[in-house]
């Protein structure tokens, strides 16, 4: 048995933090990388669904089983992460009705709390559901925040001792003798230096284990290794609407298709999702039929959303695994469970555990199995905590009293950072200087962007998933120079440019796909804020080249105070 | 009975102003319609004319119009109707520097850098950054929009030919974290008592004694653009007395007292030019086939005819709602006029945040008479004009011309409106 065995996990999603803490806690010398920040890949881009398990009730039992049992947990160790908003299935006069109750079977057969409602009281719950809804199933699901649980996961990891990189890319595997004995790593400019003092450049991380938790990117891992794994990625859009026309999550009672289910998130509500293979997790189009197709379909269940504001839209790539030799055609009937791939006993190369395929709500319960695996490779004879203790920002329920009045926070601003932050609330709110509100949209405050960069450094999209500043409304029209701000001056003016410069883009690039009505006048808004107001768009100091001495200094100079005087007398 | 008069102006923006004021010098009967709060209080207050051609920053504007297309509004008015904008803008609006020359001016930004701009407040003249004097900046702690040191750094990136240093100080007095511009403005415009270490200081003093500390050479400083409302060149006079240094503001976004003081002004001299005007009204209406007979204004729910002779639509573009647009198409809600734009909306914009976006120049299409043409080129109404953002085929913000051809257009408007008068 090797003493503290040092691990390596690749991947800062939801299934990397998860064995990173997991295996932290068991007594590992845990190193986390991540190539973006957290929750860059697939984690980032999710509808925020809590299941209950009952999408997976009729097609999938083994999942449905998973999931309700995680999602109790999540609810006891990640409360701050999690709104339990309840889940309707609801059945439009042309759902199947065999399906109907073929998905009530299925919710009992797998011990999930199900009942079925009158249209008419699945309307009193929300009225805003189509008039024509016949009926519908009540079940637990609920909405999570995949970055505050992500984050979480690797806060907790690192009070464990563990060592986690963002901004950190694996360029190779080291395989000496047919081993796997480490990773070779490009630490890239916004990693920031603080924590590990390597802020750029190159390393070699040896290894006594690495384990691959890259999802959807699993397969380029392997390659460096000569390791086949293939993973099928399959993207979905998600559109954001800018409020929430549901305060439960409400999914068509239907076998699969695209376009069923709106889940309530923060103050938006996210409408989804399709479902279609790519080659590559990086480089797929993002088509408008797709955003068309949620607006048109789900309007069906939602009525309203048809003239509706959406804010953005983005895509996720699912990390779907199946065996080869079951070779399915559709994306769609590929398996949702999760595959540990022993590469010692697959491929006969030490050193390496690849975990593939899974869903977010489950995260725990691989990161359970994966460490399991790798603590018996090590002799380490110590139990999983992961579903008993609970997540930092989750510890302490008295903290969620009013906080209003102690951080001088005017409601509703107070009760949000309060449930952004959880038990972590006193101290990150707690200071003696003045706690402005950054981001009007999401109710965010000085304190909190402090925190999120003290945690994360200067990359301000890292900022933007820890605290929702920017995710609102506006999109950072009205507070990206605000966050910019912040990092100032720790870091330099370059790299806060570079910075603010990044999250603008970041920011536009969903949405470009809400282009029309409210939201384009928002970016015409915006763009008439950043680029006529600042001179962000053709900034000299970026773009260089502005030859002052050209321009015109003003009239006489001495008018200047003697004019200001003699109005003043008047005034 | 319709409300009647010669020219009926929609919008209360910049351009429909300059266009009722305009018409109003020329001795017509005008009056002057306008729905929400205009985004001239939502502008920084400078006065662009014509910033950038493509990337290149441009020192002489009126020059500088012979390198834009032939369908730009600059072009379709003509230069010299552009000077004659400006000039009853400069005739109307006191206060304001600049016309002294056609060449632009650089002025610093609440985002840091610098950008050419053809007419400015008095409160910010002394901020021009050719001048080489040695400048402090000075930001509010709990005023986010301006971080002083972070926008001292900045120019000193972008090139800015003097000694530039920043500092965060909190404003004297007892002001919540979250207040509003306005409130910062109050109290020093009142010079309100403020408690000090104990004593009560006039907030003008106590704002002066704050700074001092960190003066240390510097011949200008500049603040956000918070100094007084009413009162604003007192307020600079007293902080110029007490820190023996020029003081200049630095103009903000949203919600901007510089562009709130240059609407006020504004209004006053359109009602002294004796036009009427009233606000809070939509136009939701209106009948006529080749002309407008008359239009429908929504007064709390009674749907009231209004008439005139001319009509001039200056609703604005995109931010105002003055151009409207669904996943199917862009149009102009109160006429109905043709907005020329691609059909497929991804077409509407580009991948990078500030690349060349088709939708910044959405707007009504018109030829050198202003009216507005239909799809196939043909004049709408013989008798409507359109003026100011309501345009399309150019795009104010890359262009640093919003305001310009607001003024322009709406000088142009207006004289041809009642040169048209039957």
């Amino acid at each position: 048995m090797v003493s503290k065995p040092r691990i390596v996990v690749i991947g800062g999603g939801s299934t990397g933090a998860g064995v990173a803490r997991d295996l932290a806690m068991r007594g590992a010398d845990v190193t986390l990388l991540e190539q973006g920040n957290l929750t860059h890949g697939t984690t980032g881009r999710m509808h925020g669904l809590l299941h209950s398990g009952g999408r997976y009730a009729v097609s999938d039992q083994k999942s449905a089983r998973e999931c309700i049992e995680e999602n109790r947990v999540l609810r006891d160790i990640a409360s701050h992460c999690v709104e339990m908003t309840g889940g309707l299935f609801v059945k439009r006069p042309e759902d199947s009705e065999e399906y109907f109750e073929e998905k009530l079977q299925g919710c009992e057969d797998c011990g999930i709390p199900a009942e079925v409602i009158s249209g008419e009281r699945a309307r009193e719950r929300e009225p805003y559901l189509a008039k024509d809804i016949d009926k519908a199933i009540s079940v637990p699901d609920g909405a999570v925040d995949p970055f505050r649980l992500v984050v979480a996961n690797a806060a907790s990891a690192q009070e464990h001792g563990a060592r986690i990189e963002t901004h950190t890319k694996v360029t190779d595997l080291v395989v000496e003798n047919g081993e796997i004995v480490g990773v070779e790593v490009e630490h890239g400019a916004k990693s920031g230096d603080r924590i590990h003092g390597v802020q750029s450049g190159r390393e070699e991380i040896r290894a006594d284990h690495v384990v691959n938790a890259t999802g959807a990117w699993a397969g380029r891992i392997g390659d460096m290794a000569g390791l086949d794994v293939e993973v099928r990625p399959s993207k979905g859009v998600m559109t954001i609407m800018n409020v929430r026309q549901v305060d439960t999550v409400i999914n068509r009672c239907r076998p699969k298709g695209d376009a069923d289910i709106v889940v309530p998130h923060e103050t938006t509500a996210i409408l989804g999702t399709t479902d279609e293979e790519v080659e590559d997790p990086e480089d797929y189009p993002e088509e408008q039929w797709e955003v068309d197709q949620m607006i048109d379909t789900l309007s069906e269940l939602v009525p309203m959303l048809d003239e509706a504001r959406t804010i953005r839209s983005f895509w996720g790539v699912r990390p779907l695994y199946e065996p080869p030799e079951v070779g399915s055609e559709d994306p769609t009937d590929i398996t949702r469970d999760y595959f540990l791939l022993d590469h010692a006993e697959r491929d006969d190369v030490e050193g390496m555990t690849t975990i593939v395929g899974g869903k977010f709500t489950t995260y725990r319960m691989m990161g359970e199995e994966i460490a399991d695996h790798v603590c018996a490779k090590f002799g380490i004879d110590a139990d999983c905590r992961t579903a008993d203790v609970p997540l930092p920002g989750s510890e302490d329920f008295s903290v969620l009293r009013d906080y209003m009045d102690e951080f001088g926070l005017r409601s509703p601003i107070g009760r949000r950072s309060v449930e952004r932050l959880g038990s972590r609330a006193d101290e990150v709110l707690k200071t003696d200087e003045p706690n402005p509100v950054l981001c009007e949209c999401e109710g965010v405050t000085r304190a909190e962007v402090r925190d999120a960069i003290s945690q994360s450094g200067p990359d301000l999209n890292a900022t933007r998933i820890r605290t929702r500043a920017s995710m609102g409304n506006c999109q950072g029209g009205f507070c990206a120079h605000r966050l910019a701000g912040e990092l100032h001056p720790e870091y330099d003016e370059a790299t806060v440019r570079d910075s603010w410069d990044d999250l603008l883009q970041e920011r536009w690039k969903g949405q470009r796909h809400a282009l029309w009505g409210n939201q384009l006048q928002q970016a015409m808004i915006n763009y008439a804020l950043h680029a006529t107001t600042q001179n962000r768009d053709r900034d000299p100091a970026s773009h260089g080249g502005i030859d002052f001495a050209a321009f015109d200094g003003g009239p006489e100079s001495e008018i200047r105070p003697e004019a200001s005087r003699e109005a003043a007398d008047g005034d | 009975m319709a409300i009647e008069s010669d020219v009926l102006v929609v919008g209360g923006g910049l351009a429909g102003l300059t266009s009722a004021l305009a018409a109003a010098r020329e001795g017509a009967h005008v009056r002057l319609v306008t729905y929400k709060q205009s985004s001239l209080r939502q502008a920084s207050g400078l006065v662009d004319l014509l910033g950038y051609v493509g990337s290149e920053a441009v020192v002489d504007p009126y020059e500088a119009m012979a390198d834009l297309h032939e369908e730009h509004p600059y072009r379709l008015v003509g230069t010299q109707t552009v000077r004659d904008g400006m000039a009853l803008f400069d005739d109307t609006v006191a206060g304001y520097y600049g016309d002294h020359t056609d060449t632009n001016a650089l002025l610093p930004t609440h985002g840091g850098t610098v950008k050419p701009t053809a007419r400015y407040p008095e409160g910010a003249a002394a901020g021009v950054a050719t001048d080489d004097r040695r400048t402090l900046l000075v930001g509010f702690e709990s005023l986010t929009d301006f971080d002083a040191p972070l926008a001292a750094s900045h120019l000193d990136a972008a090139g800015a030919p003097f000694d530039v240093d920043g500092v965060s100080i909190s404003f004297p007095g007892d002001l919540r974290a979250d207040a509003k511009v306005t409130r910062y403005a109050k109290l020093l415009d009142q010079d309100s008592e403020v408690a000090v270490e104990g004593r009560r200081v006039g907030a003008r003093t106590a704002l002066a004694d704050r700074i001092k500390g960190h003066l240390d050479g510097h011949e200008r400083v500049g603040f956000p653009a918070v100094l007084g409302d009413d009162h604003a060149r007192a307020v600079r006079a007293a902080l110029e007395d007490d820190l023996g240094a020029a003081v200049f503001e630095v103009p903000m976004g949203p919600p901007s007292l510089p562009g709130l003081r240059l609407e006020d002004r504004l209004f006053e001299a359109l009602d002294e030019a004796g036009a009427s005007f009233e606000a809070g009204n939509p136009v939701v209406d209106y009948e006529g086939e080749e002309r407008i007979e008359h239009v429908v204004v929504d007064r709390k729910g009674a749907q009231v005819p209004y008439s005139a002779d001319q009509y001039v639509l200056a609703t604005g573009g995109l931010v105002s709602k003055g151009v409207e647009s669904d996943r199917s198409g862009v149009r102009e809600p109160v006429f109905d006029c043709h907005v020329p734009h691609p059909e497929n909306r991804y077409d509407w914009f580009e991948d990078g945040v500030f690349d060349d976006h088709s939708f910044a120049r959405f707007g009504v299409d018109v030829g050198p008479d202003l009216r507005p043409r239909d799809g196939s080129g043909s004049v709408e109404f013989d008798n409507l004009r359109a003026a100011g953002a309501t345009l399309g085929g150019y795009d104010f913000a890359a262009e640093k011309s919003g305001s310009g051809v607001s003024i322009a257009t709406g000088y142009a408007a207006g004289r041809q409106a009642v040169e048209d008068l039957t």
